[in-house]
C-alpha cells in the first residue's frame, strides 16, 4: 500500500491505496464521494470525469497514485458556497439538460472545463468538446443547450426538443 | 486488474533504472494500457509512470528547425504547443479521441503502442520523423515494424519524436465513432524534394507508406494524380466496421481529401 495525498474540492484528503487502485476507486470508496459515477469503466462514456490540476481527465483511467499531490474537483465540490447550484448546474436543471441523471457529474465536469477554455462556445464546440460524454437518455440536445446558456448565451432561439 | 508496483521518477535515468526491474512496464497517460490491464491482457508487476519527468515534456524547435516534441507531452499539449510551428500535426493531436484522453494520452504512449489504427503513427511516419528513446534514434521508416510492433526493445523508452516541417501538409480521417479511432486516415506531407503519404487504420501490417500516391503527388500535386490510383484490399483490416475492400477504397478517398485540403 502507498500513501497518497490530494486536495479535493479544495479540502486534504489522504488514504492507503493499492498500486492498481484508480481514482475513481479512491473517490468513491475511500472518500465516499460517490458523485463521480462509473459507467463503462472502459474510458469510453465520461460519467467518471473529474478534474485533475483544472484539466478534465477519466477518473477510471488513471490511477489514484498519479493524483498524489494533485488538486482534484468533484461533482460534489461545483455547488456555490452557501449550497445552491453553480451557473451549469442550474442551467441543466432550467433546460432539462438530465433525466436519470447518470451522465450528469460527467457532463457537468466536461462544461465546466469547456467553459473555462472557450467562455462562449458554437453550438458545433459543445458537441464536439462532448465526444467523450455519453447520456443514454437526453438525446444531447437539451445539454448542449444547458451549456450554451450556461456560457450566458441566449438560446430561446434554439428550440426545446 | 493484478496488482503491481508504481514507481514514480521524475528523471529518465532513473526510469531507465526502474525499468531494470524484473516484469516492469513503462506507463504514460495510461490511455491505453488501463484499459488492457483491467482486461487482464497484460500484467506487469512494476508500471513505471513516466509522467513525472519533466525533461521529457514540451515542444520545442531545434537547430535545423524540426519540431521536437517530448515523449511525455500529452495530445492537448500538442494541439496548443505544436500550432504555431506545424499546424497539420497539431490539428492531429487536437482530434485524437475527446478532451479527457487528449489530457492524458502521449505521443510517446501512442508511437511505443503503435496501434494499427492509431493517429500519431501517420503523422510520425508521414513526416519522416525520428523518435529518440534513451539510447538511441531510429527513423521513422525503421521504426514502425507491423501492427502493435516497433523496433523498440524491452525496457526501451521513447523520450522525444523530432518532425521535420514540411511545406504544408494535412491529416484527414474518417472517424469510426463508437472509439473515436479513424476508421482510415491519410497524413500527406509535401517537402520541397517529395511528397510523403502515410495511411493508418487500413493495413494488418499498420502504418504504412503509399509509395505510388507519393510517386505521383511528387510530379503533379493535385487530387487528379492519385483518382486512378488504387491499392490491394485483400491484406487489409475487414471487421465490422468496414471490409478491407472498403478500407482500401477509402485509403484513396482520405488521400485526395488531404491534397486538396493541401490546395
Ligand atoms: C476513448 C478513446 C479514444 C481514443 N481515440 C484515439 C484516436 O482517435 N487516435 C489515436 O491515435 N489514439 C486514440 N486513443 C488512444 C490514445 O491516444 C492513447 O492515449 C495512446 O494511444 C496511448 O498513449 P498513453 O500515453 O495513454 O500510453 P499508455 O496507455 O500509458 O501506454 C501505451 C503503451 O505504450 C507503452 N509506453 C507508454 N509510454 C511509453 C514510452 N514513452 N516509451 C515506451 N513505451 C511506452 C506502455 O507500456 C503501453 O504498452 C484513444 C483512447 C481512448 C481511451
Ligand atoms: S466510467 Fe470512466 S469513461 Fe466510463
Ligand atoms: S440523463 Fe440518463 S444517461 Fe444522461
Amino acid at each position: 500500500m502507498t500513501q497518497v495525498k490530494m486536495t479535493v474540492n479544495g479540502k486534504d484528503a489522504s488514504g492507503d491505496v493499492e498500486g492498481r487502485t484508480l481514482l475513481a476507486q479512491f473517490l468513491r470508496d475511500d472518500l465516499g464521494l460517490t458523485g463521480t459515477h462509473i459507467g463503462c469503466d472502459t474510458s469510453q462514456c465520461g460519467a467518471c470525469v473529474v478534474h485533475v490540476n483544472g484539466e478534465a481527465v477519466k477518473a477510471c483511467t488513471m490511477l489514484a497514485v498519479e493524483a498524489d499531490g494533485a488538486e482534484v474537483a468533484t461533482i460534489e465540490g461545483q455547488a456555490n458556497a452557501d449550497g445552491s447550484l453553480n451557473v451549469i448546474q442550474q442551467a441543466f436543471q432550467d433546460h432539462h439538460g438530465l433525466q436519470c441523471g447518470f451522465c450528469t457529474p460527467g457532463m457537468v465536469m466536461s462544461a465546466a472545463a469547456l467553459l473555462k477554455e472557450n467562455p462562449k462556445p458554437t453550438e458545433a464546440d459543445v458537441r464536439h468538446y462532448l465526444d467523450g460524454n455519453i447520456c443514454r437518455c437526453t438525446g444531447y440536445h437539451n445539454i448542449v443547450k444547458a451549456i450554451m446558456a450556461a456560457s450566458g448565451q441566449d438560446v430561446s432561439a434554439i428550440a426545446a426538443e | 486488474m493484478y496488482n503491481f508496483d508504481v514507481e514514480r521518477p521524475s528523471t529518465i535515468q532513473d526510469a531507465v533504472k526502474a525499468m531494470g526491474r524484473e516484469e516492469a512496464q513503462p506507463m504514460s497517460g495510461g490511455q491505453t494500457l488501463i484499459p488492457t490491464l483491467k482486461a487482464r491482457l497484460a500484467a506487469p508487476s512494476v508500471l513505471v509512470s513516466l509522467t513525472g519527468i519533466d525533461e521529457m515534456k514540451g515542444v520545442c524547435l531545434d537547430d535545423e528547425g524540426r519540431v521536437c516534441i517530448g515523449g511525455a507531452t500529452t495530445h492537448a499539449t500538442v494541439a496548443r504547443e505544436a500550432e504555431a510551428h506545424y499546424p497539420a500535426l497539431a490539428s492531429l493531436a487536437a482530434r485524437i479521441g475527446d478532451p479527457a484522453v487528449r489530457n492524458r494520452g502521449t505521443i510517446g504512449g501512442s508511437i511505443a503502442n503503435n496501434d494499427p489504427s492509431a493517429c500519431y503513427p501517420a503523422g510520425a511516419l508521414g513526416s519522416g520523423a525520428t523518435i529518440v528513446t534513451n539510447n538511441r534514434e531510429i527513423a521513422a521508416d525503421d521504426y514502425f515494424q507491423g501492427m502493435f510492433e516497433t523496433a523498440l526493445e524491452e525496457g526501451e523508452i521513447v523520450t522525444e519524436v523530432k518532425f521535420p516541417v514540411p511545406t504544408a501538409a494535412h491529416y484527414e480521417k474518417i472517424l469510426q465513432p463508437a472509439s473515436r479511432f479513424p476508421l482510415v486516415a491519410a497524413f500527406v506531407a509535401k517537402f520541397s524534394d517529395g511528397v510523403r503519404v502515410a495511411i493508418t487504420g487500413a493495413s494488418n501490417d499498420g502504418v504504412f507508406r503509399w509509395a505510388e500516391a507519393e510517386q505521383a503527388l511528387s510530379s503533379n500535386f493535385s487530387p487528379d494524380a492519385v483518382a486512378g490510383l488504387s491499392l490491394d484490399g485483400s491484406n487489409m483490416i475487414s471487421d465490422l466496421h468496414g471490409t478491407g475492400a472498403y478500407r482500401a477504397h477509402l485509403c484513396g478517398v482520405m488521400t485526395k481529401r488531404a491534397v486538396a485540403a493541401i490546395g
